[in-house]
């Protein structure tokens, strides 16, 4: 092994190479694959036709979750309910049956385990620093929060990890995206994310992996390192990492699948061995003062177009690219924003809390620190909290967080992908506005003619309670 | 996988910058459990435009598809390459594009051709009203106007193409390395290797 500085990326790709070709691609070990009802049935109907087996379903983990209504999901006898819409029915079946049948462990949507992929995968100990995980979704980044290498992949891939468990890769290169200093008071995880993409575009990361660094990510959550990796690929980048340290560890330690005793110490020992080497460089750098960063929306339909609240609706000619301001000229018009409006004045008729970006216990504490002893606005129609897992829900319940969200007027559901993607019934209706939590605000994501603004949990919740755009340092101080 | 060496016929310039998947193939069309049929629902809502280029009658059929720079962006889902396969696009030429998308064009035998922006805006030029022909073995995008565009391609995505070759049987026949390497990090990097089976 080489005596060369290596950064976090670099050592944990070292570390699964089983082959190199002479053109440079690699043939990687693939650590944990989670698989769910959309990217994988054209995948299990490739195997079958060749007549191919899962190399090791023990390392696979099948749940599913962006179809899913979070309504309940069982009658007041007990009884499992049917998924009304016919074609989210035949995915979810076919997870069903394919899962065991291959051999693989399933969490069905009626189990206490079941959520959104990317909350279950650390919540379970299932993702581990310096593990290879994949899964046919582009928000696996996310599991980055704990340090591991962690990327979305298609369904042929899919098939292919299936198959082998490994992929043919080229490495990426390597970027730093450092954030130092003090984050200010309403500042979360998730308006960094958004002002660091803000600041490298949606295609700053391209062909890169990004490690977070600095003490802003040392001082953050693992919740938070969850938020802010996942939306690495909205920076253009496959993957985002942060180093694992005690923080890490003590987050991991006991979950179920995490490893105990011996096993633990080993671990520990490696994952503390990952940390980027000094004097080790990066191909890109950027850096990013803690301070510059408010709380922070987007007014587009990039992640791209992201405005500190106090901000308002730039016009196209703030842009000197000819052809961004064509995009935001279009982008404007489908948003029904006017140039020079103050984001503050921007009114919105739903609010969405939830996602793989943030449902999270500490996404669903903030979003309550805002919502109690408040009411939902009179002009919002529709405000709904999603909890990840039902893990994380319990543990709201616990916490009494269910009460405040229902005392406030709004929707405490099942867990699930809701309405981040407009693949399950929680969709936001053409030309309505919504203030979501979630990852992507693309024309039509959250359904067709929706208009997304992007936010944290916090900045929904004081949506929720005033019907339009806030800065929620106004409402908690 | 169909083999691949020569695209020669119209393409459709449509030249938008950041085209994410969503625009390719919206989500709501995601909910299939085959590959087949999407290219209904290929840039669905663009073709609600006016004047957009993939009603126009002009290009119905045509085999290339000619965008702007981060083509394939956003979603990892495959669909967006189902959906141009079967839309008739056997190749797509933009600036730059997605990891992901890239990749998965390449595992359903879509060739993607990078070219620089100049070249980009040439042959938008001449889709309009004559064809383009790529040429896999050569390397290189030619028009009848004597244009001539040279691409890289990574050698064993050229080799895969142009054999139709099968990935996932390629790598099953490393099975003694794929061994070899398990074998190794159970020994020394057990926590790894631990699964979902024993921990259960």
């Amino acid at each position: 092994m080489t005596k060369n500085p290596r950064t976090l990326y670099q050592k944990i790709w070292d570390a699964h190479v089983v082959d190199t070709r002479d053109d440079g691609t690699s043939l990687i070990y693939i650590d944990r694959h989670l698989v769910h009802e959309v990217t994988s049935p054209q995948a299990f109907e490739g195997l079958r036709a060749a007549g191919r087996k899962v190399r090791r379903p023990d390392l696979t983990l099948a749940v599913p979750d962006h179809n899913l209504p979070t309504t309940a999901r069982k009658d007041a006898a007990g009884h499992v309910l049917p998924i009304a819409d016919p074609e989210s029915a035949t995915q979810l079946a076919a997870l069903r049956k394919n899962a065991p049948e291959f051999g693989i462990r399933y969490i069905d949507a009626t189990d206490r385990e079941q959520g959104i992929l990317h909350v279950v995968g650390p919540e379970q100990g299932f993702s581990l620093p310096g593990a290879t995980i994949v899964c046919g979704d582009s928000h696996t980044a996310c599991h980055g929060g704990v340090g591991a290498l962690a990327f979305g992949i298609g369904t042929t891939e899919v098939e292919h990890v299936l198959a082998t468990q490994t992929l043919l890769l080229k490495q990426s290169k390597t970027m730093e995206v450092r954030v130092e200093g003090k984050l200010g008071a309403g500042v979360t995880p998730k308006d960094v994310i958004l002002h660091v993409i803000g600041v490298i575009g949606t295609a700053g990361g391209t062909g890169h992996v990004i490690e977070y660094r600095g003490n802003v990510f040392e001082e953050m959550s693992v919740e938070g390192r969850l938020t802010v990796c996942n939306m690495s690929i909205e920076g253009g980048a496959r993957a985002g990492l942060v180093a694992p340290d005690e923080t890490t560890f003590a987050y991991l330690k006991g979950r179920p699948y995490a490893p105990t005793g011996e096993d633990w110490d080993k671990a520990v020992a490696w994952w503390k061995s990952l940390a980027t080497d000094e004097g080790a460089t990066f191909d890109k750098s950027v850096a990013i003062r803690a301070e510059d960063i408010q709380p922070t929306v987007t007014w587009g339909t990039s992640p791209e177009d992201t405005s500190a609240i106090g901000g308002v609706v730039p016009a196209p000619e703030d842009f000197a690219d000819p052809s961004k301001r064509e995009a935001v000229k279009v982008s404007l018009e489908y948003m029904g924003l006017t140039p020079g409006t103050r984001l503050t004045d921007v009114e919105v008729q739903n609010v969405f809390i939830g996602s793989c970006t943030n449902s999270r216990i500490e996404d669903i504490r903030a979003a309550c620190e805002v919502l109690k002893g408040r009411h939902k606005a009179a002009g919002v129609k529709w405000a709904i909290v999603v909890p990840g897992s039902g893990l994380v829900k319990e543990q709201a319940e616990a916490e009494g967080l269910d009460k405040i969200i229902i005392e406030a007027g709004l929707e405490w559901r099942e867990p699930g992908c809701s309405a981040c993607l407009a693949m399950n019934p929680d969709k936001v209706p053409a030309g309505e506005r919504c203030a979501s939590t979630s990852n992507r605000n693309f024309t039509g994501r959250q359904g067709p003619g929706s208009r997304t603004h992007l936010m944290s949990p916090a900045m929904a919740a004081a949506a929720a309670v005033t019907g339009k755009l806030t800065d929620v340092r106004e409402l908690v101080g | 996988m169909e083999a691949i060496n020569h695209v020669a016929g119209r393409a459709i310039p449509f030249g938008r910058k950041n085209v994410d998947t969503d625009v390719i193939i919206p989500a709501h069309w995601l909910k299939t459990i085959t590959r087949e049929g999407l290219g209904k629902g290929a840039f669905e809502a663009v073709k609600k435009e006016p004047d957009n280029v993939f009603t126009d009658p002009e290009y119905a059929g045509a085999p290339i598809l000619i965008a702007g720079d981060n083509f394939g962006c956003g979603s990892s889902r495959e669909h967006a390459a189902w959906a141009l396969l079967d839309m008739g696009v056997k190749c797509v030429i933009a600036p730059s594009f997605s990891d992901i998308f890239s990749g998965n064009a390449f595992k359903n035998g879509i060739l993607t051709v990078a070219l620089p922006q100049e070249a980009i805006d040439r042959l938008m030029e001449v889709a309009k009203s004559d064809p383009i022909d790529i040429d896999l073995e050569t390397q290189s995008v030619t028009t009848p106007f004597q244009d001539r565009f040279s691409f890289e391609i990574d050698p064993f995505r050229k080799h895969c193409l142009e054999n139709g070759l099968d990935e996932v049987g390629l790598t099953m026949a490393q099975d003694a390395a794929i061994s070899a390497h398990e074998a190794k990090a159970k020994a020394e990097l057990p926590f790894l290797a631990r699964t979902l089976a024993t921990a259960a």
